[in-house]
């Protein structure tokens, strides 16, 4: 078990200079260690998975990067402009990493749901927007021009995701995939550099799964934004990640390119259980086959033993979510408990 | 210096307003743990109580001015406490029944809670104006409150004459709170109401019955409430907007120990009363709530969950 | 006849399972009526209680042909609720109302050009009704001036605080009276001398004008100061801290620190508002509240438009977003604790403007004037009106302080000039509106259309209503 933990160093399938880098992150909940010394580079115009079984920390991780909680230690870097100063991110509020270009989506929709679908998407765009109170209560004419340009580029990233002709139905009532949609719309509205999807594909059917898996690619391509994306679903992230980190008990244990990581023991360990992969060798042994290994040829295999069907996989997602609640005082999760408990 | 001649008769008042301010911080730290809600009627209950005390004690000494002894004044006295106790309860639980539950039941925002606590405060105080009149209600003496012990000073003897009352109060307090402590750690509700505080959900999934759990704690803090406002009203005076001050107070005393946290409470209340004491003594009478304010918004500044921490069991 | 046996059997099941009458629902309502009832007959009973006799006032309303009354009365509300529920009437209610609820999707009315036809006619009515039947008393006039108007915009900014940002300042009428006291001292009648002769005061006589701008950048200092370090960390301690700020407003005014307040004596003979500009001189003039009245709707109206702006902004919009879901507008990149603290502050100089206001029309102020109750009671004209709503907000507060005033009555109005509802009564009242509406209307008489959405969604357990979560930022586990 410890021989397979060794870090598969950060592969060399996409080039590109890093804009998001955390190094050391450690994140304990009291006696809980969530984060174990996580390192990981988002490379500018990539797409990276996170990957991992429940519990492993990928939504911590996803609260340390914008804020949402302060490590122990570690550096959370981000480079707005190529070439540019590094910002440090770590213990930054949540409005200013977002600020600064890196924005995100929930795991558990968050949507403002009684306002319209185009408010959704105004309120990100909005702050952007430097009008005062007094300014507004005047009506000065530049704050009528700023908002003007903020709904129109909100409804430019609405027809982007594919929500045009929608904008004025209130966001509760959208559906599922929809609700989905527009909250990658409301995280595009404020230009970010990087987009962080907290498992977009959760809860949805196999035809708004395709639909989305194209729509983070054309956001990765067409805006040309590097997107870091925690998701569960294996054929999405084989589909459209160029690069994957492999998350176990709050550390990496293995990151490289989508082959790479299919054919590492670690990582068939940590979703198989220890021996697994001795198994499979074996099969491997016995098939004759030396040069062509099994797990590559069977991801898909692996992948449906192992990752829960999607409705499973919600409320596996919610126990994960239970568990950091427990742990600590998180305003992300103390939210939920508190509508539970009225 | 005034503070250092008269040291142990401030610490001493400090003492006796503090476990008064620690009774009825109690039922607000606890509320506050199963609910997260500042249950601003509390100080109301408190009132009430003291009425209980009040008209037991008309009942069974009146007002002709004999002051009982012997055993019918210990017997008085505790019926007094007792009926205080009841009343509190009593108004506690039909708050918690009429106007929290509904609410609780739909989900209703945090707003909607404190709005319908704010306004139970204001109407119950003003019923009981209406009902008992606006002035000072007389409380009739179930003992003869004589000098137990002087504490040692420099100052005139008279105000650092220990009576039987202050005896009495700190006494009252100490017993109920130990009482009180035993419950929360080493009873089946004890455990309900931590499990509550800690999780609501998994305290239902769990099979703890939710709404009684709720409906007791409010309970528990009637009933210290109540005897707070018996002990209160012997010692400071009974009318119909006692609860308002102490209420704010006992809240901020709460909220110096740890909201959520029942030894909190009792902490911050004795520390409120001592601060309290020294502050009045140092600056002037009149700018006695002025201190507590200033204690409240400095906790909040520097430490915000308190000196203790705020765990019933979660932090909310 | 295969129905009525089916429906036997129901009965037969229901009354199984109902078997003791006491549990029958019917029965239950009857006891629930017989007890509001009951309540009612004290709150409405004239007598006041006394501390002589603890049981007088339970004598006078029940034990006596009053609580008979009563008790018949609730039994015969009683039967006809559950003809009503039997009858099925509120579907045949339901129905005969179809249309006038049909009429608000209606093309005409929904039309911006018919609301603001509607306002200017409401802004003409409110202009001539000096003029108008009993507001041609004297009174009346002043109980237009001097309440609906100072009030009404009083509740404009508390709206701002707790219909929209979704926080609970229950201190608000501190900052109205350091309003008040602002202008005492600007119009120089307040210091007073060391030996309390209030012609020792400082020589400035201002115009009352230039108070406005004064007492709007006080309080909102205030306002900032105080909610800095309580907005950081819930919501809910904002209640609690503003209430005890009240609590010392009024302290530092009765203790009369170096003769700056002049303690429970106050101020007097405040100077008014003037006008003196372009060759136009005019001086308002407290025995005439008309003048006072006029000026109240101009403002009313400057702050409705300047008020409508900011909901439909990005500001009115990010605190919606607060209210529904901190750590998504945080994520957003909506900076929450500075728009709480907006709220707050705009809040807070609303209130300190309406301070002036009033001030410049009662020409004296006593600590009396600003008690903790009247904080509650503009929340409560808030709360009656629909909160979040501008409309709901204008109509609850003139209502709200218009029906006190009209049930006390100018001397010899009705009742032989005495009081309908004893003034001593009415903080219950208003407890008892406020908590009748939070249980069975949380939205208000008018209420808006997103606070309506919010809190039936919040029933269904989607999102929430109000600003109180925790603070989201940079936590430390």
């Amino acid at each position: 078990m410890t021989a397979s933990t060794e870090t598969v160093p950060a592969g060399t399938a996409t080039g590109g200079e890093p804009v998001l880098r955390a190094q050391g992150v450690t994140l304990r909940f009291g006696g809980l260690t969530s984060l174990d010394q996580v390192s990981l580079e988002l490379r500018r115009g990539e797409i990276l998975a996170v990957i991992g079984p429940n519990g492993a920390g990928k939504t911590s991780l996803f609260n340390c990067l914008t804020g949402v909680y302060l490590p122990q230690q570690g550096s959370i870097d981000f480079q707005a402009e190529p070439g540019g100063s590094w910002l440090s991110l770590r213990g930054r509020k949540p409005h200013l990493v977002n600020r600064a270009g890196v924005s995100r989506t929930f795991q558990n929709i968050r949507l403002f749901n009684a306002l319209t679908v185009l408010e959704n998407v105004q309120i990100a765009a909005e702050t952007r927007v430097s009008s005062g109170p007094v300014g507004v209560m005047l009506g000065l004419p530049q704050n009528n021009k700023a908002a003007r340009s903020a709904r129109h580029h909100s409804r430019e990233m609405l027809e982007f995701v594919g929500l045009r002709g929608k904008e004025s139905l209130i966001a509760s009532g959208l559906s599922y995939g929809d609700q989905r949609r527009l909250e990658i719309a409301r995280a595009l509205a404020s230009d970010p550099q990087v987009l962080l999807l907290d498992e977009p594909a959760a809860g949805t059917n196999p035809s708004e799964k395709l639909g989305l898996a194209q729509l983070i690619q054309r956001v990765n391509t067409e805006l040309g934004i590097s997107i870091l994306l925690i998701e569960h679903d294996m054929r999405l992230v084989m589909s459209v990640a160029n690069r994957i980190t492999v998350l176990n008990f709050g550390k990496v244990i293995a990151s490289g390119s989508p082959a790479e990581v299919q054919q590492n023991p670690a990582v068939i360990e940590a979703y198989l259980g220890s021996g697994a992969a001795e198994e499979l060798a074996a099969a491997e042994g016995d098939a004759g086959d030396a040069g062509d290994p099994v797990i590559a040829a069977v991801p898909e295999q692996v992948v449906r033993d192992v990752v829960p069907e999607p409705a499973a996989a919600d409320e596996a997602a919610d126990a994960d979510q239970a568990v950091d609640a427990e742990a600590a005082d998180v305003a992300d999760a103390s939210d939920a408990d508190e509508e539970g408990s009225k | 210096m005034y503070i250092t001649q008269h040291f142990w008769e401030l610490l001493f008042q400090g003492i006796r307003l503090g476990s008064l301010y620690a009774l009825i911080a109690i039922g607000y730290t606890m509320v506050y743990g199963v609910l997260q809600l500042i249950n601003f009627a509390h100080s109301e209950v408190f009132m009430s109580g003291a009425l209980g005390g009040v008209f037991m004690l008309t009942a069974l000494v009146g007002n002709k001015g004999k002051i009982p002894s012997g055993f019918a004044a210990f017997e008085y006295t505790a019926l007094a406490l007792l009926a205080g106790a009841a009343v509190g309860a009593a108004i506690a639980f039909s708050l918690e029944r009429v106007a929290y539950r509904p609410l609780r039941q739909r989900h209703a925002p945090k707003l909607v809670y404190l709005i319908t606590a704010i306004g139970a405060s204001i109407f119950l105080y003003n019923l009981a104006g209406k009902l008992f009149g606006r002035n000072n209600l007389q409380v009739p003496e179930s003992f003869h409150s004589g000098k137990v012990f002087v504490l040692p000073g420099s100052g005139a003897v008279g105000p650092r004459t220990v009576k039987t009352l202050d005896v009495l109060i700190i006494v009252a307090a100490v017993v109920v709170m130990i009482c009180l402590d035993l419950v929360i750690n080493r009873t089946k509700l004890g455990a309900g109401i931590r499990a509550v505080a800690q999780d609501t959900e998994t305290a239902q999934l769990m099979g703890v019955d939710v709404n009684k759990v709720i409906s007791r704690t409010f309970i528990i803090g009637g009933l210290l409430g109540g005897i707070g406002g018996v002990l209160y009203g012997m010692f400071h005076a009974v009318y119909y907007q006692m609860g308002f001050v102490p209420g704010v107070k006992a809240f901020t005393a709460a909220v110096l120990g740890g909201i959520g946290n029942v030894r909190g409470a009792m902490l911050g209340g004795l520390l409120l009363g001592i601060v309290e004491s020294f502050g009045q003594a140092q600056f002037h009478l009149q700018w006695v709530d002025v201190v507590a304010f200033v204690v409240l918004v400095g906790v909040l500044l520097i430490r915000p969950t308190g000196i203790l921490g705020e765990r019933t069991g979660r932090t909310a | 006849m295969t129905t009525s046996i089916s429906e036997l059997s129901a009965q037969v099941r229901r009354l199984r399972k109902h078997d003791a009458w006491y549990k029958n629902p019917v029965w239950g309502r009857l006891v629930v009526i017989e007890a509001l009832v009951m309540v009612l007959s004290i709150l409405t009973n004239e007598t006041q209680g006394s501390p002589n006799d603890y049981t007088l006032l339970f004598k006078d309303s029940w034990f006596c042909a009053r609580g008979v009354q009563f008790l018949v009365g609730g039994a015969i509300i009683w039967v006809l609720a559950e003809v009503w529920r039997a009858r099925g009437l509120s579907k045949i209610a339901a129905q005969a109302t179809a249309p006038v609820k049909g009429l608000r999707n209606n093309a005409v009315l929904r039309n911006p050009w018919t609301k603001r036809g509607s306002l200017l006619v409401l802004v003409v009515v409110a202009v001539l009704l000096p003029t108008m039947g009993m507001f041609t008393l004297p009174y009346f006039q002043s109980v237009l001036a001097g309440q609906i108007g100072v009030y009404v915009l009083a509740a404009l900014g508390l709206n701002v605080v707790v219909g929209w940002a979704g926080l609970l300042d229950l201190g608000y009428i501190a900052f109205f009276a350091i309003g008040a006291y602002t202008t005492a001292i600007l119009s120089g009648k307040l210091p007073v001398g060391d030996d309390g002769n209030p012609e020792l005061h400082p020589p400035i006589h201002l115009n009352l004008f230039f108070a406005f701008p004064i007492a709007v950048v006080l309080t909102m200092v205030a306002g900032l100061i105080l909610g800095a370090p309580t907005l950081r960390l819930r919501g809910d301690y904002l209640a609690i801290v503003t209430l005890g700020f009240h609590e010392i407003v009024l302290n530092v005014a009765n203790n009369d620190p170096k003769g700056l307040t002049n303690g429970s004596l106050g101020a007097t003979g405040i100077s008014t508002f003037r006008f003196n500009l372009f060759g136009v001189h005019y001086d308002w003039n407290p025995t005439d509240s008309k003048p006072y009245w006029y000026l109240a709707i101009g403002i009313i109206i400057l702050v409705v438009f300047a008020f409508r702006r900011l909901e439909h902004s990005k500001v009115g919009r990010s605190w919606t977003a607060i209210r529904e879901d901190e750590v998504a507008a945080a994520a957003s990149g909506v900076p929450t604790v500075k728009y709480k603290l907006m709220a707050f502050a705009i809040g807070a100089s609303t209130s300190g403007f309406a301070g002036v206001l009033a001030t410049a029309k009662i020409t004296a102020i006593t600590p009396q004037n600003f008690p903790l109750t009247l904080s509650i009671f503009v929340l409560a004209y808030v709360i009656f009106g629909g909160m979040g709503s501008l409309t709901g907000v204008i109509v609850g507060a003139s209502l709200m302080t218009f029906l006190p005033a009209f049930l006390q009555g100018p001397p010899s109005w009705f009742n032989s000039g005495k009081p309908v509802v004893d003034p001593k009564d009415v903080p219950m009242w208003i407890g008892a509106v406020l908590l009748t509406m939070m249980i069975f209307r949380p939205q208000g008489l008018i209420p808006s259309k997103r606070r309506a959405q919010e809190l039936t969604q919040a029933e269904h357990g989607v999102g929430d209503a109000d600003a109180m979560t925790e603070s989201v930022e940079g936590v430390a586990p």
